[in-house]
């Protein structure tokens, strides 16, 4: 395979396409898949060949708007049609070379207008089970690229000089991570790409490694090629079905292409890639348990240093980076650092994809440059609160993020700025919570969540979490003294101090964050005996005798 | 200087002293006679950083690091018993005590318990935290030993005893998080698992959750310190 042989890929593939009139494509993503874009998709095509037009139908990754599913774009003149059923299809179809159908037209201007699509600049555009359409969309470019015009160390800088942060949740300096492994020495190196989201609400990687699986191998092979591997291995979670079949396919794709496996474009590298099911531990998304599980063995993390980069699997140094991070390496490799680095906030680069999830109009995927104001995301993209209730808090960063209140709603995004208020970024999770939720109720759950993800090795997060638990239900029904409330502030801060890992140190966040937002929650159920939302099933409120 | 140098100079609690390059904290300050409070870590074993007793404050860093897997750098500030390190101590103490049911009145241990002595040691007079009293499971189907579940603190030291001196590996751990348990074998009766009868888990049990049944009821005092000597030799040989 070279650059030539890519471009006729791309040029056949166009060329294919272009004896259609009209491409009709389908979202089948998972919220679509499940509301009848299968059955949607069936329709098309026979009222497709009933009306004797040449139509395109192609199923493609998610679109964004998962609440507005199932989806159907009409292109070339980019027509949205939301809640698109299977009796749909004959309208649609008899619209093309017309106007659209007015009563399936959807205006999300708002909500695509702020996006900056990077990571998802394929999503909706291609079907994730052909690898030509990927390459028709400048796939595979950026790898050949850098097997053939630049040497390892040119492609580390690139990487450090576009500021790309770590993905995952720890915003680790990307370039510099690849750097100590490419300086790291021995011969045998490993390529890790941790797919194991598990953060309750978030579905960027799913959807990235299902919309374009692609993208993250080419990602993982650039990696590769950068610090000197020549294994790789994809980590998914077992509940990932999807995403796993797309990869599999997508491996034995690019195989058969020549872009994985031994002398890839008839240069010396070499590299392959495997895939490893997780099975359904939440701490497996921490780097050293990931690799404990890829060994084979209990899903424990362990204390660093030694980091991965020094000493990973099998003791070998290994790169580990999210399915995001990955899926940000080939448009850096083809437009360069400095465009990268022109995107985003100062000191964190580029765009973030989150999953708006909780009491927002729309819910579904966004991708946004970093800096962008958190107001902007949940009143413009998300179009705000609906049925009329407010907005109270939103939560960043999964289970381990923290609760940031509406007056704090025009900070920037950024890495930073978050760790600032009191949350992480984490993998771009965010829950909105308004009047109806009671934030100590919220905090509860949080907290269960890390609890029975624990994996019970280091004392405090075993613990501590199952502590502050009992502490948080006792007060959620009632039976809360203000001793129990100093308790609980004294285990967040041995949790977040004393744990050995990730997990149990970002554990009491939810906790924190809202203790210090919204404290007159807890005191309400603590003192008055009342969950000022509603929520908490609390006990008729026994009068104590004075 | 260059980080090849071999021997290292710091300073752990004031006091200057000397070490070699890759010497754990933990190991550099128990031969200056410093101590730091330890309960999963024991001399002969390999260390898993979990019991999170041996936290120590590295000066310019905010971040705490356990002593027992921590190595030593040139110039490093240690300060191994700072207010904030006593209180996470007490707290993790506080949580091991409320965790399962610990009664050292009726335990085989009582008076020879690492837990109970690191209690004592680090000024505990009263558990804060709401006590969990799970029910747990007593199997006493082995001919010589016995495992209490209730006295467990998953400290490990059995399960690596087992693997990597008696070579066995019947000891493991199950389950996650607040239900995690040691089992033998795969969650089989320890007198029916493939156990050599070797005993060296009870003897580095740090509470009475493992002991000798023929102990009981008599001073029941254990001796782990058997393994450095045990893997110097096996060194020698």
């Amino acid at each position: 395979m070279t650059i030539e042989e890519l471009e006729q890929i791309a040029e056949s593939v166009r060329l294919e396409n272009a004896k259609f009139d009209y491409e009709v494509n389908v979202c089948m993503d998972l919220a679509c898949a499940s509301q009848g874009a299968e059955k949607l998709r069936d329709a098309l095509v026979k009222a497709v060949e009933a009306s004797g037009k040449t139509v395109l139908v192609r199923r493609t990754g998610c679109m964004g708007p998962c609440s507005s599913g199932p989806l159907v774009r009409v292109d070339p003149e980019e027509t949205l049609y939301h809640h698109v059923n299977a009796d749909h299809a004959d309208a649609i179809v008899a619209s093309l070379g017309g106007d659209p159908v007015p009563t399936l037209q959807c205006d999300l201007n708002d909500h695509f207008d702020k996006q900056v699509r990077v990571v998802l600049e394929n999503a909706g555009h291609i079907d994730p089970e052909k690898i030509d359409d990927y390459i028709s969309c400048e796939g595979y470019k950026a790898l050949l690229t850098a097997l053939t015009e630049m040497t390892p160390n040119g492609v580390v800088h690139r990487i450090t000089e576009s500021g790309l942060r770590g993905r995952g949740g720890g915003g680790y300096p990307t370039g510099l991570k690849w750097g100590t492994v490419a300086k790291a020495g021995g011969d045998l190196k490993y390529v890790v790409c941790n797919g194991d989201e598990g953060d309750p609400g978030a579905f960027m990687d799913r959807s990235v490694m299902e919309g374009d699986p692609h993208r993250v191998i080419e990602g993982m092979a650039i990696a590769a090629y950068a610090v000197g591997a020549s294994k790789g291995f994809i980590y998914v979670r077992a509940e990932y079905p999807v995403a796993v079949a797309r990869l599999t396919t997508a491996l034995r794709e690019a195989r058969r292409r020549g872009l994985l496996g031994s002398n890839i474009c008839g240069t010396t590298f070499s590299f392959d890639v495997e895939i490893r099911l997780g099975a359904g531990a939440f701490v497996c998304g921490e780097e050293t348990a990931l690799l404990a599980s890829i060994e084979g063995r209990r899903g424990t993390p362990r204390p660093r240093p030694p980091y991965p980069a020094v000493s990973g699997l099998w003791g070998k140094p290994t790169l580990i980076n999210n399915v995001e991070t990955y899926a940000n390496i080939a448009p850096i490799v083809r437009n360069g650092g400095k465009w990268f680095a022109n995107m985003g906030s100062e000191r964190s680069k580029g765009t973030k994809v989150f999953a708006l999830t909780g009491k927002i109009t729309n819910t579904g995927l966004v991708e946004v440059p970093m800096g962008i104001k958190l107001r902007e995301i949940i009143e413009v993209i998300g179009g705000g609160v609906p049925d009329g209730h407010t907005f109270k808090a939103v939560q960043t960063g999964g289970p381990s993020g923290g609760c940031i209140p509406a007056e704090m709603l025009d900070i920037g995004v950024s890495y930073d700025a978050l760790l600032k208020v009191g949350s992480i970024m984490g993998s771009g999770g965010m829950i909105v919570m308004d009047d109806t939720s009671c934030m100590v109720n919220v905090a509860k759950f949080f907290i269960e969540f890390c609890m029975t993800e624990s994996c019970g090795k280091c004392i405090p997060c075993r613990a501590g979490t199952a502590q502050m638990h009992t502490l948080l239900s006792r007060i959620c029904d009632g039976s809360g003294t203000m001793d129990d409330l100093e308790l609980l502030e004294d285990l967040c801060s041995t949790v977040k101090e004393a744990s050995l890992c990730g997990l149990g140190q970002t554990a009491p966040n939810p906790v924190l964050s809202t203790l210090k937002y919204f404290r007159n929650e807890y005191i309400e159920h603590i003192a008055h005996k009342r969950c000022p939302a509603g929520v908490c099933n609390i006990k008729a409120a026994v009068e104590v005798l004075a | 200087m260059s980080d090849a140098v071999e021997v290292k100079t710091l300073i752990i609690d004031e006091q200057e002293v000397s070490a070699r390059r890759g010497q754990t904290i933990l190991d550099v300050a128990r031969e200056n006679d410093i101590n730091i409070p330890t309960l999963c870590h024991l001399e002969g074993l390999s260390d898993v950083g979990a019991c999170r007793l041996c936290l120590v404050e590295i000066k310019g860093s905010n971040k705490l690091l356990p002593a027992c897997v921590a190595t030593v750098f040139e110039g490093m500030e240690v300060s191994t018993n700072t207010e904030r390190l006593q209180k996470h101590r007490r707290m993790i103490l506080e949580m091991l005590f409320a965790e399962r049911n610990h009664i050292c009145a009726v335990c085989v241990s009582n008076g020879h318990c690492e837990l109970q002595t690191m209690g004592q040691e680090q000024g505990l007079t009263h558990i804060r935290l709401p006590y969990r009293n799970p029910s747990l499971n007593v199997d006493a189907s082995h001919e010589r030993f016995t495992v209490d579940h209730n006295r467990c603190i998953l400290c490990t030291r059995c399960v690596r005893a087992c693997a990597e001196i008696e070579g066995a590996h019947v000891w493991d751990v199950m389950g996650r998080g607040i239900n995690s348990i040691v089992i033998t074998d795969l969650h089989e009766e320890w007198g029916s698992s493939t156990c050599t009868r070797c005993g060296k888990c009870v003897q580095v049990c740090p509470t009475g959750a493992l002991f000798d049944k023929s102990k009981v009821g008599t001073d029941h005092p254990k001796n782990p310190d058997f393994l450095p000597y045990l893997n110097l030799m096996r060194e020698a040989q």
